[in-house]
């Protein structure tokens, strides 16, 4: 892996239909490498696949569990809510003046008593930030990978979500 | 229709959600928009916030079994992630100065003429073998995967990466501005653009559009868009629902694949020019 901007061109290519990209080309036509080196890019490239699988996974189930403890904790706290044939309109819920946690210091005391509804918003802030995190475990598992170009490519896409957080006021 | 009515039939919409988003490369959008302001009379703000929800949940749920399964092409959903974000993060900003109408009309014909592009490749099966696209070349954003309907392993080239980055900086800033449709410009900016395999446009969208909705979910959130009630059957559901779908990817054709998306597509396209032109 000492060598991984060598110029040379996949063998894979014929050279007449693919002029060689002066300048450009570089470890994306990765030089031939030798069977080990080859089965160890490989090895590497299969653990970054499920580490960024295993975060997407973790991410959703601990999202889901949150979340139906959450709507659990709603429909318990308000007997209303339940039966099917009630008098009590979901549309009470789901109007624009309902109110329900859209800040960090409501949430957390919508949290802190104990109220599904926070408890909700919480699991779907985790579901959220899942992808963000996996733009992270991407960044690290570019620099695993020796691979600067596309580790820069990973940063910026990191840097621009965590400023669109700061520049929605979150 | 108490609460419980209304979480349970919504959860139970947006399984169905998850398994059409997951096996096209969508966000569910399309399904849970229209299902919420039609049959459930919610506010078009809330429902648009649900529907950031059930792209991220389509995303994760799918993404997760795609890069298992070596379906998606990680090098090129993050290098194309630098176009959707900044596309997202620039679309916030817009609002303010391209009126809704104009973009849903803009939106409609752009998604009219993709979904006659990729019926036009409906019978093209064998990826390119070769590539001259310099940006490609030197981010090395070529792949290959295993097609279980096909028993064979499939290496493919891309190219017209730029033209790829200008659709996908589109998509994202599309996706912020309407909350919607962010899948529906990326399925045919890798499939007919960049030459992308059709499943392989398909997963790496679903991979895609996670972070391109999260770009623009912290507004969303401030704004108070994201009502419980809503949010979490439309979570639950929908992750259920893209985790089934994601088995199914593997095992249909490219080209079911392709007409199954180019049905949803007209769909959406004809929703968004009633929406621009008769609103």
């Amino acid at each position: 892996m000492t060598d991984m901007h060598g110029a040379d061109r996949s063998p894979r290519q014929p050279p007449s239909a693919n002029p060689p990209a002066e300048g450009l080309a570089r470890s994306g036509q990765r030089r031939q490498l030798s069977p080990e080196e080859a089965a160890q890019m490989e090895e590497k490239i299969r653990k970054v696949e499920l580490a960024i699988s295993l975060v997407l996974r973790i991410g959703v189930v601990v999202s889901v569990a949150v979340i139906s403890v959450g709507l659990g904790l709603m429909f318990a706290h308000h007997g209303a809510y339940v039966p099917i044939r009630g008098q009590f309109s979901y549309r009470k819920l789901t109007s624009r003046s309902t109110p329900f946690p859209h800040s960090f210091s409501s949430l957390g005391h919508a949290i802190a008593r104990g109220e599904g509804r926070g408890i909700v918003v919480l699991g779907v802030l985790i579901l959220i930030l899942t992808p963000v995190l996996r733009v992270a475990v991407g960044v690290l598992s570019f620099v695993y990978e020796k691979d600067p170009p596309m580790t820069i490519v990973t940063l910026y896409v990191l840097a621009v979500l965590i400023g669109s957080f700061f520049l929605a006021g979150v | 229709m108490t609460p419980l009515d209304f979480v349970v039939s919504l959860a139970l919409i947006s399984v169905a959600a998850g398994v059409l988003g997951s096996l096209i490369g969508l966000g569910g959008g399309v399904v849970i928009v229209p299902v919420l302001t039609l049959l459930y009379h919610v506010d078009i703000r809330l429902a648009i916030g649900a529907s950031i929800v059930s792209v991220i949940a389509t995303s994760s749920g799918a993404a997760a079994a795609y890069v298992r399964e070596r379906m998606t092409n990680l090098r090129a959903g993050m290098f194309l992630e630098i176009a959707t974000t900044t596309g997202a993060v620039s679309g916030a900003y817009l609002t303010t100065i391209l009126p809704a109408r104009f973009l849903f009309v803009f939106f409609g014909l752009v998604l009219a003429y993709s979904s006659f592009a990729t019926f036009r490749r409906r019978h093209v099966a064998e990826p390119l073998s070769v590539s001259n696209d310099r940006i490609a070349n030197y981010f090395d954003l070529h792949g290959s995967y295993y097609d279980p309907a096909e028993d064979r392993e499939i290496s493919y080239k891309v190219v017209g990466t730029k033209l790829g980055l200008v659709l996908m900086y589109v998509a994202g800033l599309v996706s912020a501005l309407l909350g919607i449709g962010s899948g529906a410009l990326k399925v045919p900016a890798m499939d007919s653009a960049m030459h992308l395999p059709m499943k392989v446009s398909s997963a790496t969208s679903n991979f895609m559009i996670g972070v391109t909705a999260a770009a623009s979910a912290g507004v969303y959130f401030i704004r108070g868009q994201i009502d419980p009630i809503i949010a979490a059957p439309v979570a639950a559901g929908v992750l259920l629902g893209a985790t089934f779908g994601a088995r199914v990817l593997g095992r249909v054709t490219s080209k079911t694949v392709r007409l199954v998306f180019v049905i949803v597509l007209v769909v959406i396209s004809l929703e968004m020019l009633q929406k621009g032109i008769f609103p």
